[in-house]
């Protein structure tokens, strides 16, 4: 039997060392990395040596204007991005909650944006925000409006460039939430509703006492989903805007990027990649002990 | 229940058809503007032909494969994620089931770690990465945008919870029968296991298929770079020909919708899975 014990510790290792070895070596140790990094003064092509410059690194980031900028619109981006796009969601997913013909269709095609790359997304949605008369949602704004709305320039206006993306991004999104909503949805009992029909609450009690309720851990979860996806935004902004006109549509990641790439300075970036990284984490640990703690009075 | 349940029923299809309408518009818009020609894109934008073009012809799809090396963008795109998925359903599922089934020192601590790793976002880590890796001169091929990619705490974590679930007395009977943890894991629990490999293979497809700024760092030939690079650029090589880029758009989106729509349980329900964690 301890043979029998040896040889299932043996091969339990053996199993793991594959995927360790991945982990270690393509998310810990750069994440290390990231952190040491954040501390040097390291620039590609200084003459000086690597040299321990303690928080420079973070004042220089915080102290730009255009980092700044890209962590508020980040802000500005899941205060916005989040609650609209969930309430989408649930509301897809509410009405597709009733049994009706053609379900199954209506479903796909809400989901469908889901899977289309975000690099295919932005492009067709640069053509969506063409400017001029012509332009697909200037057109379609001019027909609601009854030719009272003004083309314009979405993403070349410093005003509109960001809402833009945060379009673009909710209605690639909105799929996701409905269909992990939906499933949570299938999972409340009849009976509840049948309870609060008897006793004589109206389809908005009904809603929000019963569904709302019974939905709170796949809304958290879509929540701290949402707003982590709204920290990482940078195929859209890359492709649409540029981070522009004048970085109003920059955000953390585009800024990272354009230090480390564009202007050769590293440990800047890598001080942004952590500053982003602790962001990430302060939300998802939040938002988590909010899941937690209410899933325990239940 | 309600006096006008017909009324209630053609108002329900009017939500819904307007939905349609902002979810599926862009989608139909790119088809249509796929299939005719480039500066009617533009000029029809405006208009309800935007989305049913009044003749149809197949010549964008012709000139994406003669502008731009599609089939190389496709190729690479096709080995990156061949090599994510093949290996990352090998590698992550065998972590999964040492870890939820098997007794050995330090299981705990890996559980930990694969726990912890996965609040780490790929962009917090993508410039050291690229850093380290070019040290070491390993840059512009496949397998560099294949290989960090392998191992996937999400997928060791998805399949943890569903070893844990599977019923112990299958593998009980086999092991008592005298096969070993291997011959057990190959003959009982894989065939076993077909919803979650389906749901992450799903998954992993699903989140590699459009990635873009790991290959934009990684790569300078265009002979490795996969589709979504080949979008981007093509989407600013002049002279600009949308009816191409939008073509470019539905071939390269293709794969995913076929996958999409022919395994729809199976990807709803891997999407679904990836809100198990919590």
């Amino acid at each position: 039997m301890t043979a029998l014990r040896h040889s299932e510790a043996r091969v339990g290792w053996w199993l793991t060392v594959p995927a360790l070895a991945g982990l270690a070596a393509f998310i810990l140790l750069p994440f290390v990395l990231a952190v040491m990094l954040s501390f040097t003064n390291l620039r590609m092509g200084s003459p000086l040596p690597v040299a321990f410059v303690g928080l420079d690194n973070y004042r220089l980031a915080f102290g730009e204007p255009a980092f700044r900028q890209g962590l508020f619109n980040n802000v500005l981006f899941a205060l916005i991005v989040v609650p609209v796009q969930t309430a989408l969601g649930l509301g897809l997913a509410v009405m597709l909650n009733n049994r009706f013909h053609g379900r199954w269709l209506f479903r796909t095609l809400f989901f469908m944006p889901v899977v289309f790359p975000l690099s295919l997304v932005a492009v067709v949605w640069v053509l969506i925000f063409a400017p001029g008369p012509d332009g697909v949602l200037n057109a379609v704004l001019g027909a609601l409006t009854l030719g009272v709305w003004e083309p314009r320039d979405f993403l070349n206006d410093p005003a509109w460039a960001l809402p833009a993306i945060m379009v673009t991004s909710i209605w690639q999104g909105a799929g996701f939430q409905m269909v992990i909503l939906l499933a949570g949805l299938q999972a409340i009992p009849r009976q509840l509703y049948e309870a609060a029909a008897v006793d004589g609450a109206g389809a908005l009690r009904r809603f929000l006492h019963v569904t709302l309720p019974g939905l709170r851990n796949p809304l958290i979860f879509v929540v701290i989903v949402t707003t982590i996806l709204s920290f990482r935004v940078f195929d859209q902004v890359r492709i649409m805007t540029r981070g522009g006109p004048q970085d109003a549509s920059t955000t953390v990641i585009h800024e990272v990027v354009r230090h480390a790439f564009d202007q050769g300075q590293v440990a800047p970036a890598a001080a942004m990649s952590v500053v982003f990284f602790l962001i990430v984490l302060a939300v998802t640990l939040a938002l988590r002990s909010l899941m937690r703690q209410q899933g325990t009075v239940r | 229940m309600n006096n006008m349940p017909w009324l209630r029923v053609l108002m329900a299809y009017g939500l819904l058809l307007a939905c349609t309408a902002v979810f599926f518009g862009p989608v139909l818009f790119m088809l249509s503007g796929s299939l005719k020609p480039d500066e009617l894109v533009l000029a029809e934008a405006g208009t309800w032909r935007a989305l049913v073009p009044e003749s149809v012809s197949l010549d964008n799809y012709r000139s994406v494969f003669e502008r731009v090396p599609f089939a190389s963008y496709l190729a690479s795109s096709l080995i990156i994620n061949g090599l994510i998925v093949g290996l990352g359903l090998m590698v992550n599922a065998f972590a999964g089931y040492a870890l939820a089934r098997l007794r050995w020192w330090g299981r705990n601590g890996v559980l930990v770690l694969v726990l912890a790793l996965l609040v780490i976002p790929f962009e917090a880590i993508a410039v050291p990465l690229f850093y380290q890796l070019s040290w070491l001169g390993w840059r512009d091929d496949h397998l560099v945008q294949a290989i960090p990619f392998v191992a996937n705490p999400l997928a060791i974590y998805l399949f943890y919870s569903f070893f844990l679930g599977l019923p112990r007395e299958l593998e009980e009977a086999a092991r008592i029968d005298g096969a070993g943890v291997l011959r057990t894991f190959f003959t009982i629990v894989i065939p076993n296991s077909a919803a979650a490999f389906a749901s992450v293979a799903i998954v992993l497809f699903l989140f590699h298929w459009g990635m873009y700024l790991w290959p934009l760092l990684m790569t300078t030939s265009e002979s490795v770079r996969p589709l979504p690079l080949g979008i981007a650029t093509f989407h600013t090589l002049p002279p600009l020909a949308w009816g191409d880029i939008l073509a470019f758009g539905v071939l390269m989106v293709l794969p995913v919708v076929v996958v999409f729509v022919v395994f729809q349980r199976w990807f709803v329900q891997g999407v679904a899975s990836v809100g198990v964690k919590g």
